[in-house]
């Protein structure tokens, strides 16, 4: 069955009516034990006592674990312009059903948000989807070309967040230098996807053995680092704010680090498909390996995930990237790049990171939670009385294997089809409202006269 | 070849040396066919071919149009020039097309990697690839090791140089798998900026210098050099490719004295191979050509379900 058919629009809201959900456990982050505790949501907040008076709409959780405000720093949902692979109603949907309350949508639609105007429009929609929260990224520069810097101001106004010409990195560092410099001003973080396009090259596969193999014009880790050193020294000489989008090279990885042993304000995330996947991958020609930056080697990979049990990875991201099935069935070379992440990240990073062991749950946690929120420079609290209702309800035991039909976003472009990966979202909780609620999830609506 | 639902040639990376050494010899009953005055079995008869070439093509679409002809198949032919690709339909709706008029094989060259492998998933009918991108051109992988095993009797043990622009040639990696697993020693050599990545894991040496390469050289496969490798800075000019890399006979003295001189065709005279050695009594350039029909002759007889080394109308032939 299609996933999409149980599409719910905010029936539950705690500003209409509180809401009860009992049997759930959450993590105490001091002992670091699982704690079972019913919560009651009360005009967006959460309670841990029954409040006086009042006739909640019952959830079951039981089993369920509740983790606190989840937030995907780098999501593309293709609208205005591709709204045949996705919109901003069915991305905020298909975050809120992966678990997260809130994303960060890119710029790189058509047009390119870089006006307030479209900023606007984009919020708006968000607004009536009713899924995950947006917080929109807004051009650096003009049209995404790497020639003017947008009007930074203005757009900050409009609700923009940070900026980024994600997709096309800027490659003249004066413009980078000015962008850094310009924007420390609204305190907003650039948000750099760091390429060099002559190093880069029309190619199209990480440049090593299996691209070698399967003649596919190969991207060197360099084409990254160079870009990365680059705007590092740009915000040792501006003090700006630099976030380094989709870190997939070792080299990166050590650069990031001394970076911030130097005190330098520059974060970066990291998708789980980079965390899981290597090159090897694309040797079937299978268009969903097909990402930018690549998968690259298995020595990569483990540099990455040394990377995020330091810190010095900051974020988990999914570079959720969604394109129509007839996009991606074509020759290989001639693919859009990008895969999609949103419903699947959360469930990866337990399977295949915290399930065997390789990274705690709460270094993952930390990383789709407090660190994207510092980035943004949004509140975030765990699960307590009287904190804003933010929350995901996992069953970490349940299992769903993952085909075209599972998604609510418009795309099924995922590395994982076929696999089978622990963790269903039970419940997802924004401001109080249920943005997403699984099928299984019957809330029992207590009458009100047995109640008085 | 893929043994499961069809079979399909898509590379030889995946064929075992077992496969490989089937296929040789098949085509060695081909070639009697050919060199016989009616030149034509009837295994494939009723069977339909078409040949699909969105990149320019005389000399392998000619080999297995002539092929398909001498198994007494039926052809169809496409090239890009007079199809709706002008129209913008995509590789995929015009392999379904295509298949939906009935046909047994695709032979596919594209000038993407892995284009083959994509309409074989696509499609019913057996895909042959003849070229793909820079990936692989498994039926020239084969003629090869089998102008070599015709003429020098073995591949096993055989020193091999491949010289030219190993990076963006499909035939240098249909050759390297060949070689490697039928036991050669392969060296390949060229320009740094020409040699891919890791090519070493491929089981191959790699020299910048053709005079180590061509050192007791059995085999010389020299491959073609192309124009446009100097619009994107990997080459300075012909002229000084040439002079470092260009196989002459003042180079091949090093060689094995009976050294087999091999080039996929066409040739650049005096640009990667010299004209002495292009005119050289011990090329085999014009054979490969002839064994290149007998070998494709063999893959569409054994793609179509034969299995045996004497195909069906060739038993009076060994």
């Amino acid at each position: 069955m299609n996933a999409r058919s149980f599409q719910r629009l905010a029936l539950w809201d705690s500003h209409d009516r509180p809401l009860e959900l009992q049997g759930a456990e959450i993590l105490d982050s001091g002992t670091g034990r699982m704690n079972r505790q019913d919560i009651w949501v009360v005009d967006g907040r959460i309670h841990f006592q029954k409040p006086e008076g009042t006739t909640p709409i019952v959830f079951k959780l039981d089993g369920a674990t509740l983790f606190p405000r989840l937030i995907d720093v780098h999501v593309h949902l293709r609208e205005p312009g591709f709204e045949e692979a996705e919109t901003v109603a069915t991305g905020a949907l298909a975050a809120a059903k992966g678990g997260f309350s809130a994303i960060c949508c890119m710029p790189n639609t058509e047009p390119p948000i870089d006006d307030a105007a479209t900023i606007r429009y984009v919020l708006e929609q968000a607004e009536r989807a009713g899924g995950a929260k947006v917080y929109p990224f807004a051009c650096i520069t003009r049209g995404r070309k790497g020639e003017t810097l947008a009007d930074m101001f203005e757009l900050a106004e409009a609700g923009a967040r940070g900026f980024s010409d994600d997709g096309s990195p800027v490659m003249n560092a004066e413009i980078m230098r000015r962008a850094l410099e310009y924007s420390k001003m609204m305190g907003l973080p650039i948000v750099a996807h760091e390429e060099d396009t002559h190093l880069a090259g029309p190619g199209c596969v990480h440049e090593g053995a299996v691209a070698t193999r399967v003649g596919l014009r190969g991207i060197p880790r360099e084409a990254e680092d160079i870009m990365v050193a680059r705007d590092i020294a740009l915000v040792r000489l501006t003090g700006g704010r630099l976030h380094i989008c989709h870190v997939s090279s070792k080299h990166t990885v050590e650069l990031v680090r001394q970076a911030k042993r130097e005190g330098l304000p520059v974060t970066a995330e990291v998708t789980p498909h980079h965390l899981v996947l290597t090159h090897e991958r694309i040797a079937g020609y299978d268009t969903n390996f097909k990402l930018n930056p690549p998968l690259r080697e298995e020595s990569d990979r483990l540099a990455l995930l040394e990377g995020l049990l330091d810190g010095t990875l900051d974020c988990i991201a999914t570079d959720h990237a969604p394109h129509t099935a007839i996009a991606k069935q074509v020759e290989f070379d001639r693919a859009p790049m990008g895969v999609t992440g949103l419903e699947t990240a959360l469930s990866i990073c337990l399977t295949d990171l915290v399930n065997p062991g390789l990274v705690p749950l709460d270094t993952v946690l930390r990383a789709l939670g407090p660190h994207p929120a510092a980035l943004l420079g949004e509140s975030w609290t765990p699960i307590q009385d009287g904190a804003p209702a933010d929350f995901t309800a996992i069953d970490l035991k349940r299992t769903w294997t993952v085909s075209t039909d599972s998604f609510v976003s418009k795309s099924a472009n995922s590395s994982f089809l076929g696999r089978e990966l622990a963790g269903v979202t039970l419940l997802t909780l924004v401001d109080g409202r249920v943005a997403w609620s699984d099928p299984s999830v019957v809330p029992v609506q207590q009458s009100a006269a047995r109640v008085s | 070849m893929r043994m499961d639902d069809k079979r399909d040639l898509l590379d030889l990376e995946s064929l075992s040396s077992v496969e490989i050494v089937d296929l040789l010899d098949t085509t060695r009953s081909m070639r009697q066919v050919i060199d016989r005055p009616v030149k034509k079995v009837p295994a494939l008869r009723g069977k339909t071919v078409a040949n699909l070439f969105y990149e320019p093509s005389t000399r392998t679409r000619l080999s297995f149009e002539l092929a398909e002809k001498r198994l007494t198949a039926d052809s169809i032919n496409f090239s890009t020039s007079g199809s709706s690709v002008a129209k913008g339909e995509t590789l995929r709706d015009t392999v379904r097309n295509i298949e939906a008029m009935g046909v047994d094989f695709v032979v596919l060259r594209h000038g993407s990697s892995g284009a083959a492998h994509f309409v074989a998933r696509e499609v019913k009918a057996s895909v042959i690839n003849a070229g793909d991108g820079t990936h692989e051109h498994p039926t020239q992988g084969l003629l090869d090791v089998y102008t070599i095993r015709e003429k020098l009797g073995k591949v096993a043990g055989l020193r091999v140089a491949i010289v030219g622009d190993i990076a963006h040639s499909r035939v240098a990696r249909s050759n390297i798998w060949a070689l490697t697993k039928l036991g050669a020693e392969v060296v390949v050599c060229g320009p740094t900026t020409l040699i891919p990545a890791d090519v070493e894991l491929m089981g191959v040496t790699v020299s910048h210098q053709v005079e180590e390469a061509l050192e007791g050289a059995h085999v010389v496969n020299i491959l073609r050099i192309q124009q446009e490798r100097l619009k994107s800075n990997l080459l300075p000019s012909l002229r000084e490719y040439a002079l470092q890399f260009s196989v002459t006979s003042e180079r091949l003295r090093v060689a094995h004295p009976e050294v087999l001189i091999m080039h996929p065709g066409p040739m650049n005279r005096g640009i990667e191979i010299a004209q002495e050695v292009a005119e050289d009594g011990r090329n085999v350039i014009l054979d490969q050509v002839t064994n290149g029909v007998a070998v494709r002759m063999a893959v569409l007889y054994h793609l179509s379900g034969g299995e045996s080394l004497l195909p069906v109308g060739l038993e009076g032939v060994a």
